[in-house]
C-alpha cells in the first residue's frame, strides 16, 4: 500500500524540480516534492557558474533557444517575488583575436534570430573602458543587455519554500529506487522511504534523469557528465573585475568565464571535460590549471594569491544537444525532463511554465487556488541592511548583533533563523548557502566551532551529530579524553 | 545607534590588543577601551594551552591562557576598558569605527588614536587548490586546535597534516596525546617552516612520520575523508611520478600558513604592504593615516608572542602620545599633531623577504633605538652576517649563527647611529636590510 497518494510528484528538487512544484503549486493539487539529498539543490544547481544568459548561444529553434530567452525575461519578476538576489548586470563576450570578429557577429545574429533583445557589439576601447582589468589583446566585445548573475541557491531554496508556504509536500532524503507502473501508465515511485502514488510523476532528476527515463521503459537518451571545475576569489578581487567576461566560445563549452558574482567574489571557470561518475565533482590539478590559464587569457592581471576555494560541478549533458522536456507518448502520467545542462539556470522558470503547460495538454486538470501566495521571503542578511535597519534588527532579537562569521559578517541570528526556515538547514553547507556563512577568505576557519554549537542547540542535536552535508560527514567524531573506540 | 569616545581604542584582545591597551594607559592615555569579537579576551590564546609564552616578557615559561591572563589582569589594573562580543564592522574616515553587540546593539566609537590588533587568519584549503573531494575533514590546524582545546571534541582519529607550521607541529602532539594517530606530516619545503624546538618536542619525540619536499596531490572520500595521496614534489613544486603514496585517514590537517587580517585597515584605507599583506608602518607603529597604529600579526605574522607584545607595547604607547596631543589642542588630534618628519624607506636586500617597519625616521623621534624586524628567503646554516645599509655605509652588522625564514630576525638601530648618519643619508635612496653567508670564515 502507497503511503499516500498524489496528483504530481516531482522527483528532484534543483533549481528545476523545485520551480515546477512552485508553478504547480498555483492550482489545488497535492504535489510531492522529492530529493535523496540532505537539502533542496545538492546537484547541478549548487555548482554553476551562476550566469542568467541572455540567449544568443543556443541554436535558433531549439527549446534552448526558446526557453532561455523566455527564462531570462522572467527573472526580475520570480527573483523580486521569491526574495533572491539578481543583477541584470549584462555580459560580455570578449574577442582576442581578430578572427574572433566573425565569431561574434555569428553570436550576435543568432541572438536577434532567438529573439534576445539588448545586444550590441563594442570596440577594444569601449571595451577597455567598462572592464579596464581586460586583456590587451582584446579587439572587441558583444554585449548583452539582458544577461546578469543570481544567487542560484537562493534562486532554488526560494522557489521551494514558496512552494511548500503553497501546500507542496518536501520529502528530502528521499531516493527514488523505482518507478510504479500499471501497464503503459506510471503510477507512483518507490523509494528508501516507501512507496507514493501519484498520477503524474515529474523527473527532474538532473544527472540521474536519463536512468529514471530507462526504468520507465524510455531508451537511447544518455546523460554523460560533463565536469567544471572553479576557483573562487577573494572579494577584493572584484575590484579588478567588474563585469561578467566571457571568451569566444568553443563547441562544446561557452569557454573559461571571468565573472563577479552575486555575492561579491570573483569566480574563473569553468572547463569541459566529460567524466564517468555521476558523483564526480572532485577537482584535479591539470583542471584547475586549465582554467587559471583560461581565466589569465582575458585578465592577465588576476592574482592567484587571493583564490579562497575551488569546486566542481557536473553539467547534464545530453546526447541530443537541446533539452528534453516531454510527456512521452508510450508512458502515461509522466513528464520528462532531461539534458538540463546551461542554459538550465536561465531557463529553468520558463521550462516551469512549460511544463505546467504539458501537463495542461496531457489532462491535468488545473484549478487555480484562491489563496495562493507568490511572495516568500528570505531569512534577513545582515550585512546587507543599512545601519538604521541593522540597528533595528538587534533591537529586536539581539542575536543579530552577534556576528559569527567575520568574513561575511554574518550574524548568529541569521544563522538560527536558517535552521528555523520552512525548510530548516539541518547542515553546515545548507546554512552556508542560506547565510554564505563560511563562504569568505578564512573558508570556516574561525566560525565552524561556533556554528556546530549554534545548530546542536537549535536542532536539538549533539554537536557530535551535525554534518557538513548529511550522512556520514560528520564533522566531530567522539569527546576528548575518551579512550579512541 | 550609540555613540561613544575614548583616547585610545584597540581593535582585537589578543596578546597585541591587550599589550598595547596596557602600554596606552601606563603612558597617560585616559579612556582606553578594547573591542573583542569573542566572548573570551586572549585573541587566540586561550586555546593555545602549550607552554612556550612569556620567556621573555615575564622569565617564565606560561601557556597560552596563562600569558593571557597575566596581560588581562594589568590591563584591568591598568583601567582598560572592554567590550566583548563585539565586532567592528567598518572604520570610517576621522577614524570613526563602527560596531555592532547583541548587547549594546550598533555602536559608533570615535577615539583620539586607534590601534588595529586584529591578529592573522590561517590560510584555507582553497589557497592551495589541492586537488580531489571536499569532504568533511579538511581542517585548519588552529580551528583543529579550538575544537580540541575549547569545545572538548576530536575531530579526527587518523591525521594526516599538511605543512609544518608551528600550530600544525603543535596539534599533531596534541592529537597523539588525546589518543588519536597522526599518520604523516608532509612539508612542500625541503625545510620545517616552523619553530626548530616544536620539531623536536611535538614531531621527533612522538615518532611522527615527517616527509619532506612532499605535499598532498589528492583528497579522497565523499561524504568523510577517507584517504589522502601523498607524492614527492621537485624544486619546481612539481609532483615526481612513481612517488605517490596513499595514506588511510579521516582528517587533513591544513598548517601552511597564517595570513595577517586586514580587511579593516584597508577599509580604513591605511596602506598595506603587498608582500606581508599588513599595513606599511614606520619605528612608532604607526600607519599612513595620522592616529591610526598597528601591531602584532596584523602587521606581519610572528613566530614569538613575545615580540608581539614588543611592538604592541611601542604601538600603545605612541597612540597614547597621539591620542594625548590631540586632547591638549581639544579637538582632532591632528590638530595637535606636529609637522610630519622626513622618513627613509627600509627595504629587503639579499636574501631577505620583507622587513618592518617599512620607514624609519631620521633622525629618530626620540632617543630609542627603532627595531628592525625581518625574515629571510632561504635557509642558510651556517654563521651569517645580518645587516642594515644605506648604499655603501653599514649601521649595524651582527653575526647569527644561522638564519632560517621560520625564525624572525630583530635588529635594533641605535638613535646615535641613525643620527650621525641623518645629515649623510640624503642621497641615499633608503636603508637595505640583508642577510649574507661570512665571507672567509671557517665553515662549521
Amino acid at each position: 500500500m502507497p503511503n499516500r497518494a498524489y496528483d504530481v510528484i516531482i522527483i528532484g528538487a534543483g533549481v528545476v524540480g523545485s520551480l515546477i512544484a512552485r508553478a504547480l503549486s498555483r492550482y489545488r493539487l497535492r504535489i510531492l516534492l522529492l530529493d535523496k539529498a540532505s537539502d533542496v539543490g545538492e546537484g547541478t544547481t549548487k555548482a554553476n557558474t551562476a550566469i542568467v544568459h541572455a540567449g544568443y548561444d543556443a541554436k535558433p529553434g531549439s527549446l534552448k533557444a526558446w526557453l532561455n530567452v523566455a527564462g531570462n525575461a522572467m527573472y526580475d519578476q520570480v527573483c523580486a517575488e521569491l526574495d533572491v538576489d539578481f543583477d541584470r548586470c549584462g555580459t560580455y563576450v570578449v574577442a582576442v583575436r581578430p578572427e574572433d570578429w566573425e565569431t561574434l557577429r555569428y553570436l550576435h545574429q543568432r541572438g536577434v534570430q532567438n529573439g534576445v533583445p539588448g545586444l550590441g557589439l563594442i570596440d577594444a576601447q569601449e571595451m577597455r573602458c567598462r572592464e579596464p582589468a581586460i586583456t590587451e589583446s582584446t579587439v572587441g566585445a558583444l554585449v548583452a543587455e539582458t544577461g546578469g548573475i543570481v544567487d542560484p541557491f537562493g534562486l532554488c531554496i526560494g522557489a521551494a519554500e514558496s512552494a511548500m508556504l503553497n501546500g507542496v509536500e518536501l520529502a528530502l532524503e528521499t531516493e527514488v529506487t523505482g518507478l510504479m507502473r500499471e501497464g503503459r501508465r506510471i503510477t507512483g515511485v518507490r523509494t528508501n522511504r516507501g512507496d507514493f502514488a501519484g498520477r503524474w510523476v515529474v523527473i527532474a532528476a538532473g544527472l540521474w534523469a536519463d536512468d529514471l527515463m530507462h526504468q520507465a521503459g524510455l531508451d537511447g537518451f544518455i546523460i554523460t557528465p560533463r565536469k567544471g571545475e572553479y576557483f573562487v576569489l577573494d572579494r577584493v578581487a572584484a575590484e579588478t573585475v567588474r563585469n561578467v567576461l566571457f571568451p569566444c566560445p568553443t563547441p562544446i563549452s561557452k569557454g573559461i568565464l571571468v565573472t563577479r558574482t552575486i555575492h561579491g567574489n570573483v569566480m574563473l571557470g569553468p572547463n569541459a571535460n566529460d567524466v564517468c561518475s555521476k558523483e564526480d565533482v572532485s577537482v584535479t590539478a591539470d583542471g584547475l590549471n586549465e582554467v587559471l590559464t583560461g581565466a589569465l587569457a582575458l585578465v592577465p592581471t588576476l592574482n592567484a594569491r587571493q583564490i579562497i576555494r575551488t569546486f566542481a560541478g557536473l553539467r547534464a549533458t545530453g546526447n541530443t544537444g537541446d533539452f528534453v522536456i516531454e510527456c512521452p507518448q508510450d508512458v502515461e502520467g509522466l513528464c520528462v525532463l532531461a539534458g538540463i545542462e546551461s542554459p538550465g539556470l536561465t531557463a529553468s522558470p520558463a521550462i516551469a511554465e512549460y511544463v505546467v503547460e504539458l501537463l495542461r495538454e496531457a489532462g491535468l486538470e488545473l484549478a487555480e487556488r484562491p489563496d495562493y501566495q507568490p511572495i516568500r521571503q528570505a531569512i534577513p542578511r545582515f550585512s546587507a541592511l543599512s545601519r538604521r535597519e541593522q540597528a533595528e534588527l538587534i533591537a529586536r532579537d539581539a542575536r543579530y548583533g552577534n556576528v559569527i562569521c567575520r568574513c561575511e559578517t554574518v550574524t548568529e541570528g541569521e544563522i538560527v533563523a536558517a535552521c528555523h526556515a520552512p525548510i530548516p538547514a539541518r547542515t553546515y553547507d545548507a546554512i552556508k548557502r542560506r547565510t554564505r556563512c563560511g563562504t569568505g577568505r578564512c573558508q570556516g576557519a574561525f566560525d565552524l566551532p561556533l556554528v556546530v554549537q549554534i545548530m546542536a542547540r537549535e536542532l536539538g542535536l549533539s554537536p557530535l551529530e551535525i554534518t557538513k552535508k548529511g550522512g556520514e560527514s560528520r564533522f566531530l567524531l567522539r569527546e576528548t579524553k575518551q579512550v579512541a573506540p | 545607534m550609540r555613540a561613544m569616545t575614548c583616547d585610545v581604542l584597540v581593535i582585537g584582545s589578543g596578546p597585541a590588543g591587550l599589550a598595547a591597551a596596557y602600554q596606552a594607559r601606563q603612558s597617560g592615555a585616559q579612556q582606553v577601551l578594547v573591542i573583542e569579537r569573542n566572548g573570551e579576551l586572549g585573541g587566540i590564546l586561550p586555546q593555545c594551552i602549550h607552554n612556550g609564552f612569556g620567556v621573555r616578557v615575564f622569565q617564565s615559561d606560561l601557556t597560552g591562557p596563562e600569558y593571557a591572563y597575566r596581560w588581562v589582569r594589568q590591563a584591568q589594573e591598568a583601567g582598560v576598558a572592554f567590550l566583548t562580543r563585539t565586532m567592528v564592522l567598518a572604520i570610517e574616515a576621522g577614524p570613526r569605527v563602527v560596531a555592532t553587540s547583541g548587547e549594546l546593539g550598533m555602536v559608533e566609537i570615535t577615539p583620539r588614536a586607534l590601534v588595529l590588533a586584529m591578529g592573522c587568519r590561517e590560510r584555507p584549503r582553497g589557497a592551495l587548490a589541492i586537488p580531489g573531494t571536499r569532504p568533511a575533514g579538511v581542517y585548519t590546524a588552529g580551528t583543529a586546535q579550538r575544537l580540541v582545546n575549547m569545545e572538548g571534541y576530536m575531530p579526527g582519529s587518523r591525521f594526516v597534516i599538511l605543512g609544518s607550521g608551528d600550530i600544525g607541529m603543535i596539534m599533531a602532539r596534541r592529537l597523539t596525546l588525546e589518543g588519536a594517530q597522526v599518520v604523516a606530516m608532509v612539508e612542500i619545503l625541503p625545510y620545517i617552516s616552523g619553530l626548530r624546538r616544536n620539531l623536536v618536542q611535538c614531531v621527533r619525540d612522538f615518532d611522527i612520520p615527517l616527509h619532506l619536499c612532499t605535499t598532498v596531490t589528492d583528497v579522497r572520500g565523499q561524504e568523510r575523508v577517507e584517504a589522502v595521496e601523498i607524492a614527492q614534489v621537485d624544486a619546481r613544486w612539481q609532483r615526481v611520478p612513481g612517488t605517490e603514496q596513499t595514506l588511510e585517514c579521516d582528517a587533513l590537517l591544513l598548517s601552511v600558513g597564517l595570513i595577517p587580517e586586514n580587511e579593516l585597515s584597508r577599509m580604513a584605507g591605511v596602506a598595506l604592504d603587498p608582500v606581508t599583506g599588513g599595513p606599511m608602518i614606520d619605528e612608532r607603529c604607526a600607519t599612513s593615516i595620522p592616529g591610526i597604529y598597528a601591531a602584532g600579526n596584523v602587521v606581519h605574522v610572528y613566530d614569538l608572542v613575545d615580540d608581539v607584545t614588543a611592538s604592541a607595547l611601542r604601538a600603545g604607547r605612541y597612540a597614547a602620545e597621539y591620542a594625548l596631543r590631540g586632547a591638549a589642542t581639544g579637538g582632532a588630534a591632528t590638530r595637535g599633531a606636529p609637522a610630519p618628519q622626513p622618513t627613509v624607506p627600509v627595504m629587503p636586500g639579499a636574501n631577505v623577504r620583507h622587513v618592518v617597519p617599512q620607514h624609519l625616521h631620521l633622525p629618530a623621534l626620540d632617543g630609542d633605538p627603532s627595531v628592525v624586524e625581518f625574515r629571510v628567503r632561504e635557509p642558510i646554516e651556517e654563521p651569517v652576517q645580518a645587516r642594515v645599509r644605506a648604499g655603501e655605509r653599514v649601521l649595524v652588522d651582527k653575526r647569527l649563527r644561522y638564519a632560517r625564514p621560520a625564525e624572525m630576525i630583530r635588529l635594533e638601530i641605535e638613535a646615535t647611529t641613525l643620527q650621525q648618519f641623518a645629515g649623510q643619508l640624503a642621497g641615499v635612496n633608503g636603508l637595505q636590510v640583508e642577510v649574507v653567508r661570512r665571507r672567509g670564515e671557517p665553515q662549521p
